[in-house]
């Protein structure tokens, strides 16, 4: 089967990777309504007419001259790699603005094709576009689609067979300002009485890149002796486009002249019945959420109100499983008649994947909210409310992009940074973001805020423990700017995208592969670290330890056999592997009031957050001596743990360092594992006096 | 007059941007260069930001670069 393979370009936000969904029939890609979605290149394959189409999502790019990180994946994507077909995609509703895109693909010389995406906003907004028109300017096929609506979808796929069999292009037909035509025509017919010829280029070509600067094509002309005589006539030229642009820059005058043509199109293209509706209502909804005095409150509230929701939603179907969870355990623990499987299956497994698991329901409603966020196109306006106040801490606006990714995961949140122009405040971004608790860590809050505080009250201190992480990254990210990265501001300019509805599949395909991808790590990596933390937890054997405590047992009455037997157990545990480790590190934590069982969980977490939950599962299991009731961990906890010590876990949790495949992608984002170690001494020496004060205040 | 002096609902139409050479490209690609007429939309507390509409498209902006776009009021 042949392949074909197409990459997708165009301006952020379009619909290019909602396209390639629509196109493939999956949901793989990542969709949402802001600018900076998809920020490292993606690929997708799936089968089309005995053909393999092979898709390439790129991040958006506003121009192909480069701006910020992501967007010079794009650029040395299309610049530099082997691809057979671009499909330029582009926002009906602001056709003009893309079309400034298309302009400078157009000068890559590749077969084309253009989808022009949102047909069914368009429509509702009352937008016609002259397809047949268009494709004569342009001189690359044109395709009306919707990925929301699937329409033309099939269309656009033939198209893509099409282009990709065809050998010839059509001429296109831009027409630049009158100024400059008169230049280029100047210019070429020189060009023809020279009988000059260059690669593929016509000379109207030519003459137009020569007069905006192309390097490339600088190089290769000038060892022509044709430079000579060109040289004159094209200074004359230039003169007469600076005085008409009224600029010596060359940069802005393609700018001005490619507005001018765009304009143009537009004007030739497309009609406009009622330009009402949609906008209205964005303008209506914008009054009151990015109101002066409104914006910030409300935005505060709508996240009080999430972690609300967590707390008592997920709350809801928390007792059902944990009474499924134990009931299983109870229903394999009398199957098995091997001890030492019952017990790795019992207390390693179901103890730490389950106590995991428990936390599913409040790890759905964190990625509901979440997902809400990216995308009904709220994200962008709150970027644009806190700028003035993360200006005030040395951050960018923009920041808030990704710090909210984090509080769902790190490992896309420091990708996400790249939307970040400036390296200073990229950097500044990632070392901050750790401070936006992830979801991972949510289990622990809700396992101690739960014991510690009951119900009712829960909710607001969940609020507050990520509220307060959140501030303390703005001040970490101000004492990393005034000491480490000083430098000059950078602009803030932002697209606000219109607000979108989002559809009940596009919500439920983000939560349910976040939902998935968490369930898929508690059964593999947590069930393997759960096993493993069992083993550590009850093996050396200890003969001779058992030995004397059973002829103690035997020797005394029921109750103070009971109790005997609940002392030998501790012991174990004690002087395991386990116990060995925590209790030789114990000293280092003892000052924030951690016992040897914290402290190792704490140590574990570093693999993975979820680790810290299971591990307390399979401690506690190991070393119960209560029989299973609801919330046993829970209960487990606030008889062991005093609430002084419970608090210092929370903030030593809120801060130090992320798991380990957060801290690799880390490592790679800014650039090197020296900034890894950096990171590391940062989060522990602040998550150690944080945690160290809490104590001692409570204590 | 600044595009940074307009109020809430005016009008106007871009005169000139006295930008860094970035800054301005990337305006351009927004569809802000000379003569684009565009429209206060919104100011965040103390014009710190502005939002502006410009055929369509809206833009957040920080006051200190709007200050540095020229405009007459429509
Ligand atoms: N109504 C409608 N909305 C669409 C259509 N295509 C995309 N969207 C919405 O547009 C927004 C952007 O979609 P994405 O696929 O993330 O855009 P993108 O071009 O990949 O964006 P970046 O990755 O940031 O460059 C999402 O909110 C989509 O739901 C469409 O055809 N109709
Ligand atoms: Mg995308």
């Amino acid at each position: 089967m042949d392949t074909i393979k197409i990459v997708l370009a165009g301006q952020p936000n379009v619909g290019k990777s909602m396209l390639i969904n629509a196109m493939s029939g999956s949901n793989g890609l990542k969709v949402g309504n802001f600018s900076g979605v998809t920020v490292e290149k993606t690929e997708l394959c799936f089968e089309h007419h005995c053909h393999i189409f092979e898709m390439i999502d790129l991040p958006g790019t506003y121009s192909i001259s480069g701006f910020s990180k992501e967007e010079k994946v794009a650029h040395n994507y299309l610049l530099n790699e082997k691809y057979d077909v671009i499909i330029n995609v582009l926002d009906s509703t602001h056709l003009k603005r893309n079309l400034l895109l298309t302009l400078e693909l157009l000068k890559l010389n590749k077969k084309m094709v253009l989808a022009l995406n949102m047909a069914d906003e368009a429509k509702k907004e009352g937008i016609e576009i002259d397809i047949k028109q268009l494709e004569k300017i342009i001189g690359v096929p044109v395709v009306l689609v919707s990925a929301n609506t699937k329409e033309g979808v099939e269309e656009l796929l033939e198209k893509v067979h099409e282009v990709a069999d065809s050998q010839e292009r059509i001429k296109s037909n831009i027409l630049y300002s009158d100024a400059m035509e008169k230049e280029i025509l100047t210019i070429e017919r020189f060009l023809n009485q020279k009988g000059f010829k260059l690669r593929d280029l016509s000379n109207r070509e030519v003459a137009i890149r020569v007069l905006f600067e192309d390097e490339e094509l600088y190089t290769q002309l000038h060892d022509k002796p044709i430079m000579m005589e060109l040289q004159p006539i094209l200074l004359k030229s230039l003169q007469h486009l600076y005085t008409h642009h009224e600029t010596k820059d060359i940069r802005e005058i393609k700018a001005n002249e490619y507005n001018a043509i765009v304009r143009g199109i537009h004007l030739e293209t497309v009609k406009c019945q009622r330009n009402r509706g949609k906008k209205d209502l964005t303008k209506k909804i914008d009054e009151v959420l990015i109101n002066k005095y409104l914006g910030i409150p409300i935005f505060l509230f709508l996240m009080w109100g999430l972690f609300q929701l967590t707390f008592t939603l997920g709350a809801i179907p928390m007792d059902w499983i944990d009474k499924v969870i134990g009931a299983f355990g109870n229903w394999v623990g009398s199957n098995i008649s091997n001890n030492f499987i019952r017990n790795i299956i019992v207390d390693g497994v179901i103890s730490g994947v389950g106590a995991v698991l428990l936390f599913l329901p409040n790890i759905i409603m964190l990625y509901i909210g979440i997902a809400l966020l990216e995308t009904t196109g709220y994200m962008s306006r709150v970027a644009f409310l806190l700028d003035g106040f993360f200006h005030k801490f040395g951050l960018h606006g923009k920041s808030f992009i990704p710090l909210v990714t984090g509080f769902g995961c790190s490992v896309p949140a420091y990708m996400a940074a790249r939307t970040l122009k400036s390296e200073k405040d990229r950097l500044i971004t990632l070392f901050i973001i750790g401070f936006m608790s992830c979801g991972a860590r949510l289990p622990i809050y809700v396992l101690f805020t739960g014991a510690f505080f009951g119900a009712d009250r829960a909710g607001n201190i969940l609020f507050l423990i990520y509220i307060s992480g959140a501030m303390l990254g703005l001040v970490m990210a101000k004492i990393l700017r005034v000491v480490i990265f000083k430098g000059k501001d950078e602009p803030f300019v932002m697209e606000m995208p219109k607000y979108r509805f989002p559809s009940f599949t596009l919500i439920w395909h983000t939560v349910y592969n976040n939902a998935k991808s968490y369930v898929k790590k508690a059964g593999t990596f947590i069930l393997g670290a759960s096993v493993l933390i069992w083993i550590l937890a009850t093996y050396p054997n200890q003969p001779l330890l058992e030995k004397s405590y059973q002829a103690k047992i035997e020797k005394s009455s029921k109750d103070k056999a009971k109790k005997l037997e609940n002392e030998l157990k501790m012991k174990k545990l004690e002087q395991s592997y386990l116990g060995k480790i925590g209790k030789a590190t114990e000293p280092l934590f003892k000052p924030l009031g951690f016992d040897w069982k914290m402290t190792v969980s704490l140590e574990a977490g570093l693999a993975a957050k979820e680790v810290v939950v299971s591990t307390l599962g399979v401690l506690y299991a190991i070393g119960d001596n209560v029989d299973e009731n609801s919330n046993a961990l829970a209960h487990e906890l606030k008889r062991n743990i005093s609430f002084a010590s419970a608090m210092s876990f929370i903030v030593f949790v809120m801060i130090y360092l992320p798991c380990l495949a957060a801290s690799m992608v880390f490592a790679k984002e800014a650039g090197g594992y020296k900034y890894l170690v950096y990171l590391f001494i940062f989060t522990t020496v602040t998550a150690w006096i944080f945690s160290f004060i809490t104590y001692r205040i409570l204590i | 007059m600044k595009l940074s002096e307009l109020n809430k609902g005016d009008r106007a139409v871009i005169k000139k941007i006295d930008t860094s050479e970035d800054l301005k490209i990337r305006l351009a690609s927004f569809g802000v260069v000379r003569g684009s007429e565009l429209s206060v939309e919104a100011y965040s507390l103390g014009k710190q930001t502005i939002e502006i509409n410009v055929e369509g498209t809206l833009i957040g902006l920080r006051a200190d670069e709007a200050k540095e776009i020229e405009v007459k009021k429509l």
